[in-house]
């Protein structure tokens, strides 16, 4: 990993306006994204993590608001732009090229009248990439997410099966070399073999053509497997952030924990496990102090006053939590 | 296991009917339910594991084969026995949006099937029987609950009146297709430790369909695992043994591609590649083995010739249908070249 971080978001909180009031769904949230790097974003549904993911490119539902902060991307030339500020012209051309997402479900992002031929067109000409060179490039891509890349390149959709498809929005989106892709759930739909070869095919392209990667999704074990760094949101909020490693084994923060503790694992032999009590709360009017501490075991009366910052433990790993220690102590304890 | 089965079927088939086309959707399923037994069904979508589920819980027949419900066919029951055994097989959808009427309150929700089966006597009893229902779930305090809509309710709390429902009518035996696959993974082991204690409690036996390995895995750890490839039964046996001693070529496929919540052993899995990704259609199944145009253990003249019975390999506690491997209990990786 370089020194460079090609995205440093800083303090961004995104809402969205409900009949009931405003829905803070991201909240101060600050991360620094490395060249090459794949982060993972974890976290149950409704924590914020596909709402940040969007938010980073601008693309959220019209009811939702950026109120604040800074996404500051690197281009290659070393020139820093801040994306809230693009011109939505500007934005047009700064996507694909330069940030590309993939979403989940390739059956409904891709058109089913247009031929996987005229998606990868349309994509070039809009950015100015000559077609000769968008039809090798797209054949090369094609090539190495292990797909027939004549065939696919003249197949509709619905010609390819869902692992297929998923490989052809995968492929594409690095046909404009985009530094960062973003992937929101990318093999939650999909079966355990064809799961097997996105994640194959994503770890092998990753390697060969090195842009970094920012993750979303519920699977801690596709986390584990793909992620360089972890960052577990909560309730709109970055309460850990550190190495993979570091996240999983010497977990900090006490959601973290209860997370890994509710995720089975096949090797594991007998397991015991057990669920995190309660739900996550309401963004309109979330609870005073942590927002863990209803659901917290670890919870104390300073959990229920005051929020706690999200802090550096050690080498970059940073937690938001006041009893992080004792929840260290546990989690060694548990692993052990 | 010497107690009478629950349920057992037997060569069952089922096929489907798709533009005059008979696609076999199950083929040769054997299958023994003990009372009180915990048994999962896993595998790819399309593999048949829902409609086995469907078959069991008596909301499908089999196009063939026989279904015995206590040693006997339905058929060999009065009509009102028939509507009790009936009965006493329910099942548990997995979307629990779709599967409770958003216009009805939790407490009309549970009273239908109550009533309808005569199941309680008067207001009085049906209340008090609402309320022990809903406490048996966790939905508590229950006076909150049965007002309630399910659009009120989380997820999880909808799931478990699904639940709550299927207990109205005493069964012996719960189909839980999918039922936590909709819930968040924080509260999933939460609704399947309740489904453990529910079977203790009620002497339930609890056949469950997932897709999630490591799932099925923490559920039935001590009951058993089905594994099912192209709608037939291709390994099942004694959940641990089957997990960390897999015999069929798919089932050893499928357990070293799932990525697990843990880094390092994730990262170090060795995976088996198999020949082929595509899945055969329905309407082309394979001849002899219907796994052998993908699998990495290929014998020429054998898998393609013959189809696999469903036996106890040598070394092995639990069946498969593989043919290499119960005739010489190892399976040799297939090189092309040797045989050109």
């Amino acid at each position: 990993m370089a020194e460079r971080p090609v995205l440093q978001v800083r303090n961004v909180s995104i809402s969205y306006l409900a009949r009931r009031g405003r829905v803070r769904a991201v909240s101060d949230v600050s991360f620094d994204l490395h060249e090459g790097e794949t982060l993972a974003l974890i976290g149950e549904s409704g924590c914020g993590k596909s709402t940040l993911n969007l938010g980073l490119i601008r693309q959220l539902p019209a009811n939702a608001t950026i109120d604040s902060g800074s996404i500051l991307y690197t281009r290659r030339d070393g020139q820093i732009v801040d994306v809230l500020k693009l011109r939505p012209q500007e934005l047009r051309r700064f996507l694909w090229s330069e940030v590309s997402m993939v979403f989940q479900g390739a059956l409904n992002a891709l058109n089913p009248v247009l031929r996987v031929s005229d998606v990868v067109y349309d994509t070039a000409s809009a950015h100015g990439m000559p077609r000769a060179e968008a039809k090798r490039r797209a054949l090369d891509l094609f090539a190495r997410v292990r797909l027939d890349p004549e065939r696919v390149f003249n197949a509709y959709p619905h010609e390819l099966s869902g692992g297929m498809r998923q490989r052809v929005l995968l492929a594409i989106s690095l046909l404009l070399r985009p530094q960062i892709v973003l992937m929101d759930e990318p093999t939650t739909a999909v079966d355990i073999l064809t799961q097997r070869s996105i994640l194959d095919v994503l770890e092998k392209l990753r390697d060969e053509l090195n842009f970094s990667v920012i993750f979303v999704s519920h699977d801690l074990a596709v986390a584990a497997e793909i992620a360089d760094t972890v960052a577990t949101m909560y309730a709109g909020k970055i309460v850990e952030h550190g190495p993979v490693n570091d996240v999983f084994y010497r977990p900090r923060h006490a959601y973290t924990l209860s997370l890994l503790n509710a995720a089975p694992r096949l090797s594991a032999g007998a397991e015991e496990l057990a669920s995190i009590p309660g739900s996550p709360p309401d963004l309109i009017q979330p609870p005073p102090g942590c927002k863990f501490h209803p659901r917290c075991r670890f919870a104390s009366d300073l959990c229920r006053d005051k929020e706690p910052e999200l802090v550096s433990k050690e080498a970059g790993h940073l937690v938001a939590c006041h009893h992080s220690d004792e929840v260290l102590a546990t989690s060694r304890e548990v692993r052990a | 296991m010497t107690s009478k089965p629950l349920i057992e079927l037997r060569n069952v088939y089922r096929s489907f009917e798709v533009d005059g086309q008979h696609l076999p959707v199950l083929q040769d399923i054997n299958l023994e339910i003990q009372p009180n037994e915990i048994l999962c069904l896993v595998g790819e979508s399309g593999c048949g594991k829902t409609t086995t589920g469907r078959i069991i819980a008596g909301l499908l027949p089999q196009s063939s084969g026989e279904v015995l419900v206590n040693g006997q066919p339905l058929s060999a029951y009065s009509r009102q026995q028939q509507a009790e055994l009936r009965r006493s097989l329910q099942i548990v959808h997995q979307d629990p949006f779709a599967s409770l009427n958003p216009a009805h309150t939790i407490g009309q929700i549970l009273s239908y099937p109550l009533k309808r089966h005569r199941m309680v006597k008067g207001r009085a009893e049906l209340r008090r029987r609402i309320w022990e229902l809903l406490t048996l779930v966790d939905l508590t305090p229950p006076g909150d609950i049965v007002t309630k809509y399910p659009h009120q309710l989380s997820g999880g709390q909808r799931q478990r009146v699904s639940i709550a429902r299927a207990l109205t009518v005493n069964p012996k035996l719960i189909v839980a297709d999918e039922a936590v696959s909709m819930v968040d993974v924080s509260i999933r082991i939460g609704l399947l430790k309740m489904l453990h204690r529910l079977r203790e409690q009620l002497g339930l036996a609890i056949i469950f369909i997932t897709h999630d390995l490591a799932l099925a895995k923490y559920f039935a750890w001590e009951g058993r695992i089905a594994v099912m490839y192209l709608g037939r039964i291709v390994e099942i046996g004694p959940t641990p043994e089957v997990i960390a001693h897999p015999a069929h070529p798919y089932t050893r496929a499928l357990l070293a591609a799932v990525p697990e919540a843990d880094p390092e052993v994730t990262r170090h899995k060795q995976h088996l590649a198999l020949r082929s990704e595509e899945i055969p259609r329905l309407s082309e199944i394979p001849q002899g083995c219907s796994f052998h145009p993908r699998c990495p253990f290929f014998l020429p003249g054998i898998c393609d010739a013959k189809t696999p019975e469903l036996l106890q390999p040598p070394n092995f506690i639990q069946l498969a249908r593989c043919t290499p491997l119960n005739d010489q209990g190892t399976l040799i990786p297939y090189e092309p070249a040797q045989y050109r």
